[in-house]
């Protein structure tokens, strides 16, 4: 599904990515764990087509395809989904009407009609329930005032209605209390299928106790230095990130 | 002939024409004479720094049309709030449509100022009201003065709500080569009342159009004045936009000024507080692009204690447009106890664009609130990305977030057709189809 080569991105002169290699099949989960500041949401960003980065050198594709010289939203039509770790204020442009474009756009993209304003609601319905999420909330302007709990969830929601094919979680878990991410969790398994992939994002191995991941890569310096099961996330959060540092300076 | 020339040896042929009694006659006279010792103001009248006039004061403007011209209601119905039942007064090329029009005099009068200038049982009222808030010393309202003939007169008499919104509308068709037009309003709120005025310019083809309109708005003790300025005309439309409110103690007067179309906008807009308690609302938004220029020229003078004042001025500007934000808080000694807010907020779509924001504070009272903030920037780049990453296209994006960035203004409109209307308009702007009205 997923396969990054060699992928080096800088931002003004500075690089941050220095030779990623990654490979995510569908069905799978992957977890990339790091350091603050290794790359991790430069990473992401650069996956889901953020224009502020220059891929130097290297390439991202998706099912085969080359997404390096599509727009952002291009991506978001093949089905890349990026779960934000700070979501953007909207006021005035309800969650509602939000997704309503949002996928109209989509569909519109992949040339098939509007949804049926009646589908639509028996869809946000559906999903809002997933989530645990309150009608009441959907009539709100997108993430203005919400706590960064609701931000996530919202993010999740976003996820549920779009469908994509790769999702990738940045530092979803953050801001969220226990209660909260069990739910997002939850949310986030039962769109798991074997016909999507996800990558989980995380400072910390709590959130993977939840959405367990096939495979664990560390990233450190612009670089994966380690990569395992699920097992690696357990030693590193016993360990600690100077583990990976001293051994990587050793 | 220069166009001051003309209007000069148009105004005794003018008074002649129509029927005035003596102490209009000195008013009008007094206001020529104003008008022909400053004549159009200029870049060097600090006023007028960022607006020039000279451009168009070149067209060989008529300033009376030769005839009377008609319109069918099926060609202008969208410029109306046509989805609610309103009160209509309806002006084509300066002249009254009746045909188009509904006017009242059923508990409010709302009808013409020609015939409040001239029937006897307004003149009290006239005498009362007419030109005293108006100020005697700028030229371009001096000159409204003198020609003042026409426009809408509204009166709403004590603890009365008026039933609908009026809309006063004032079309040109164009027949003329280059048409100028002076209108001018008179709206007296009684004690305890409330009323929602919409005026709107509109031209219906490209000749080019002046407009210098000035508009007293009178609010008694606790009254209530919503006002809404729908600016959407066609490239070749200039207007010069006057507009004086006095506000009696315990009112709220809000205007509301949409400037999203013409060639060249200025709106001068004037509160006078003679009263404790009262609260004044000035918002606007502005969207222009291509060689547009929008002018918003505020004066809030807090005068008595307790008083407040709120600006909010969203503007975005495309292309080689322009904009000036000028807006002047004035809290004299007695005042205090003042609250008054004041911001304006710019976004710059293009490198080519420019916009003049200059806040003034001049406080002399101790003991008060003010603030005033102005911003300019781009479009949020992260927000956009945002958008961009859940499928919304560049154009479309860039749409909602223009949108956003106005909501606080939108959300402050009390009618639901027109907050409709103008976020169609919004919409029809951006050229974007959302698949949902925002």
């Amino acid at each position: 599904m997923l396969s990054i080569k060699n992928l080096h991105a800088s931002i003004g002169d500075k690089e941050i990515l220095k030779g990623i290699n990654l490979e995510v099949k569908a069905g799978e989960i992957h977890a990339i764990m790091g350091p603050n500041g290794a790359g991790k949401s430069t990473l992401a960003s650069i996956i889901a087509g953020n224009e502020n980065y220059e891929v130097t050198e290297g390439e991202i594709s998706l099912d085969g395809e080359d997404l390096s010289e599509l727009a952002p939203e291009e991506r978001a039509h093949k089905g890349v989904f990026l779960s934000f770790q700070y979501p953007v204020e909207i006021p005035g442009v309800s969650v509602t009407n939000f997704m309503r474009t949002a996928i109209n756009e989509t569909r519109k993209a992949n040339g098939l009609e509007e949804m049926p304003a009646k589908d639509m609601l028996k869809v946000i319905r559906e999903k809002s329930e997933l989530l645990e999420i309150d009608r009441k909330f959907l009539s709100r302007s997108l993430n203005e005032g919400f706590s960064g709990g609701e931000k996530k969830r919202n993010e999740i929601f976003q996820m549920a209605m779009l469908e994509p094919k790769l999702a990738i979680l940045d530092e979803t878990d953050s801001g969220l209390d226990i209660d909260a991410l069990r739910i997002v969790a939850n949310g986030v398994n039962k769109l798991k299928s074997d016909k999507n992939a996800i990558v989980v994002i995380t400072h910390y191995q709590r959130l993977l106790d939840y959405i367990v991941p096939d495979f664990v890569h560390v990233l450190y310096n612009g670089k994966i230095v380690k990569s395992g099961g699920k097992e690696l996330a357990h030693e590193l959060e016993e360990k600690g990130y100077d583990w990976i540092k001293q051994e990587q300076e050793a | 002939m220069e166009l001051k020339e003309k209007l000069l040896s148009s105004f005794m042929a003018f008074e002649e024409r129509i029927d005035v009694h003596s102490e209009l006659h000195d008013v009008r006279t007094a206001a020529i004479k104003n008008f022909e010792d400053k004549g159009f103001p200029t870049k060097k009248d600090e006023a007028w720094k960022y607006t020039s006039l000279n451009a168009i004061l070149k067209n060989d403007f008529t300033v009376f049309p030769k005839e009377e011209n008609a319109v069918e209601f099926n060609h202008v119905k969208k410029y109306f709030l046509h989805e609610i039942d309103t009160y209509k007064v309806v002006f084509i090329d300066g002249v009254f449509s009746s045909h188009l029009s509904s006017t009242t005099h059923e508990g409010i009068d709302v009808c013409l100022m020609s015939s409040a200038l001239t029937k006897p049982k307004y003149k009290m009222i006239i005498d009362t009201y007419f030109n005293q808030i108006a100020s005697k010393d700028e030229s371009l309202t001096s000159l409204n003065t003198a020609f003042a003939n026409e426009g809408a007169y509204i009166n709403i008499p004590k603890s009365k709500v008026a039933d609908k919104p009026i809309e006063i509308m004032y079309f040109s068709t164009g027949n003329e080569v280059a048409l100028m037009v002076q209108p001018r309003n008179l709206v007296i709120v009684g004690e305890n009342s409330h009323v929602q005025i919409i005026e709107r310019h509109q031209s219906l083809n490209e000749n080019p159009v002046l407009t210098n309109s000035v508009t007293e708005i009178f609010a008694q003790k606790r009254a209530i004045v919503d006002y809404y300025k729908i600016q959407n005309d066609t490239l070749e439309a200039n207007l010069i936009d006057n507009t004086y409110v006095s506000q009696q103690k315990e009112s709220h007067v809000s205007v509301h000024t949409f400037s999203f179309g013409g060639n060249l906008t200025r709106n001068n807009l004037n509160f006078y507080h003679f009263g404790e308690r009262l609260t004044s609302t000035l918002n606007g938004i502005t969207i222009i692009g291509e060689k547009q220029h929008v002018d918003h020229y505020t004066l809030v003078k807090h005068s008595a204690p307790n008083c407040e004042s709120f600006q909010d001025y969203k503007g975005i500007y495309a292309d080689r447009s322009t904009g000036v934000f000028n807006g002047k808080v004035y809290v004299e000694k007695d005042a205090q106890k003042t609250n008054a807010f004041q911001k304006s907020n710019n976004i710059l779509l293009s490198d080519k664009a420019t916009i003049n924001a200059k806040p003034q504070l001049e406080i002399f009272a101790d003991d008060v609130k003010c603030s005033h903030g102005c911003t300019v920037g781009q479009l949020d780049e992260t927000a956009m990305f945002y958008m961009q990453q859940r499928g919304i296209p560049k154009k479309e994006a860039k749409a909602l977030l223009m949108y956003a960035f106005s909501n606080a203004v939108i959300e402050n409109i009390k009618i639901p057709e027109l907050k409709k209307r103008i976020t169609t308009i919004i919409a029809n702007k951006l050229g974007v189809k959302l698949g949902f009205d925002l």
